[in-house]
């Protein structure tokens, strides 16, 4: 069931079109990503989902309400996590979510989202004395103290450590569990792919495609390779034969074969019956960077 | 409830900042205990209608207790709060980020009313400055005077874009603020037009002067404090930005 659902949206800044006609409906329940690189439109558009920002046109209904009308109703059960807003730098964490605990109608308990959030320790630090990862990790308690049905956090793990941005991924798993529904605004390919159910890939303003990641990884190529070092020599031809391969590359002693279907267990079977072991035995598969670049015709990282 | 909060949190802050509270709540206090323990600013004066340096001076101290806090802290603040995204982190919650500036305009009264409190209570108790004569009239003078000083403050709140420029800002209208209110230079050294002038400028040194002694202040000066609070009021409302 649709929890959201945007038609048509369009905003300028000047003659600048930040989102070009924008759709899409995210479900009740999933993680859904919206990707693309800077400057494409991701936070205009999210914005305009949050009432941050008025849309030139278009609709938007976040469970039935729509974020300009019914802004103060919809703010109960969104929550927010914005990029580069901080805090007074002598707020300490227990009293920013006590503060803003009181801004809600059914608040959650913030022990516990201070105890989830890895923060215990923290509650009586101020906000400019906490490391990067803690202000980010404190910002997602302050989305989350509202009790939200949806959540939309904007480049969350930006700035994180890599074992920060793991425990950040868990700790999203988690809520998602828990029954919010969670739009991702990222620029990170492994962010996507390891979160995201669904994902929104955005372009100068519009949608180029929404699918989960694997299917977009699907729409690229179904071209799979397979790598390793045989024990024994054998001619290309025991491979080619195989309708699964294609082609089939000679790197020095490595053989590169390439293929689709099940290409892995078609080759390791020839290879078996010929008594070849193949070591360093690897599978690459299309990347979901691979399909960004062919559907964006760029690199996510200009 | 939010409000309350948001009140709560807003005078912790500025509680735990030590220069709003040194210099915002007991520097015109200390400056007072100073100068009074000069002996001869404690003896009456030709120069000021026979009256001691420590009694004409205090309004003039009252002026800088409030310009402290309605021309530097408050915009300083305000303007950094924009700035670091503080007030739109809470256009994105149910509550108006105007119910934040209403939390900082209260703190920031209280501790105006605190610092002009503590500069006549110990005036009263260590130099025997007598309490203001016509307590009605001065009230209104302090209000009215609290009022203009405050609504400039917004203003200046609202149109600098980081809380530098506030500060830049705002230093200047407080030193016009000083200077016309006889901090730098008391009143009777200043020429006349300069004193004159002075009648006019927030909050008000003349009229709390007058009060203070008793006597009924003019209506003019205290109709321009209202003016000002309602113009610059309005105007920074109708300008202020949240991001």
């Amino acid at each position: 069931m649709a929890i959201i659902e945007v038609k048509d949206l369009v905003k300028h800044y000047g003659s600048q079109r930040a989102a070009d006609g924008i759709s899409f409906t995210v479900d009740e329940g999933e993680i859904f990503g919206i990707l693309g690189p800077n400057g494409a439109g991701k936070t205009t558009t999210v914005e305009c989902i949050e009432g941050l920002r008025t849309r030139d046109s278009g609709s938007v209904s976040v469970m039935g309400l729509d974020p300009e009308r019914d802004a103060k109703e919809l703010k109960q059960v969104l929550g927010i996590q914005l990029q580069e807003s901080r805090l007074p730098d002598r707020l300490r964490v227990g009293e920013a979510l006590d503060l803003y605990r009181s801004f809600y109608r059914n608040p959650a308990d913030p022990e516990r989202l201070i105890e989830s959030l890895g923060l215990g320790g923290k509650r009586k630090t101020p906000f400019g004395k906490l490391s990067g990862g803690q202000q980010q990790r404190l910002s997602i308690a302050l989305a989350l103290v509202g009790n939200p049905r949806v959540a939309v956090l904007d480049e969350l793990t930006t700035g994180l450590d890599p074992q920060a941005r793991r425990d950040t991924w868990d700790l999203i798993e988690q809520v998602r569990d828990s029954g919010v529904t969670i739009i991702l605004v990222t620029h990170f390919m492994d962010e996507a792919e390891r979160l995201c159910d669904r994902l929104a890939v955005i372009d100068s303003g519009k949608i180029v495609a929404v699918d989960t990641p694997s299917g977009l990884t699907a729409r690229v190529s179904a071209e799979q390779r397979v790598r390793f070092r045989p024990s024994a020599e054998f001619a290309d031809a025991l491979l080619l034969d195989l309708p699964e391969v294609s082609a089939v590359e000679r790197n020095g002693a490595q053989v590169v074969v390439s293929g689709g279907g099940n290409l892995l267990q078609a080759v390791a079977s020839v290879l078996a019956r010929n008594h070849i072991v193949a070591a360093d035995l690897r599978v690459e598969q299309v990347s979901l960077d691979d399909a960004f670049v062919a559907l964006t015709g760029k690199s996510i990282e200009n | 409830m939010s409000l309350a909060k948001l009140v709560q949190t807003e005078a912790r802050l500025f509680a735990r900042d030590t220069t709003s509270v040194v210099v915002g709540l007991t520097l015109p206090m200390i400056i007072l205990l100073g100068l009074g323990a000069v002996p001869i600013l404690r003896e009456p004066s030709a120069d000021m209608d026979g009256i001691r340096f420590i009694d004409y001076f205090a309004p003039s101290l009252i002026v800088m207790s409030v310009g402290t806090i309605g021309l530097t802290n408050l915009p300083t603040v305000m303007a950094g709060y924009r700035e670091r995204g503080i007030l739109r982190r809470m256009r994105a919650t149910p509550v108006h980020p105007a119910k934040l500036l209403a939390a900082q305009l209260i703190v920031n009264l209280v501790a105006a009313l605190v610092a002009s409190l503590l500069v006549v209570a110990s005036g009263r108790i260590v130099y025997g400055i007598p309490l203001p004569e016509s307590p009605l009239w001065f009230a209104l003078a302090f209000v009215l005077g609290i009022t203009a000083v405050f609504a400039l403050g917004m203003l200046v709140a609202a149109v600098a874009p980081t809380a530098r420029a506030a500060s830049g800002i705002a230093t200047v209208l407080f030193m016009s603020a000083m200077f016309f209110g006889g901090v730098y230079l008391p009143r009777f050294m200043l020429p006349d037009a300069v004193a004159r002038i002075g009648d006019y400028v927030p909050p008000g040194v003349q009229t709390l002067l007058d009060s203070w002694n008793g006597e009924t202040p003019a209506a003019l000066p205290l109709l321009v404090m209202a003016v000002v609070a309602v113009a610059a009021g309005a105007t920074s409302a109708r300008i202020f930005k949240w991001e």
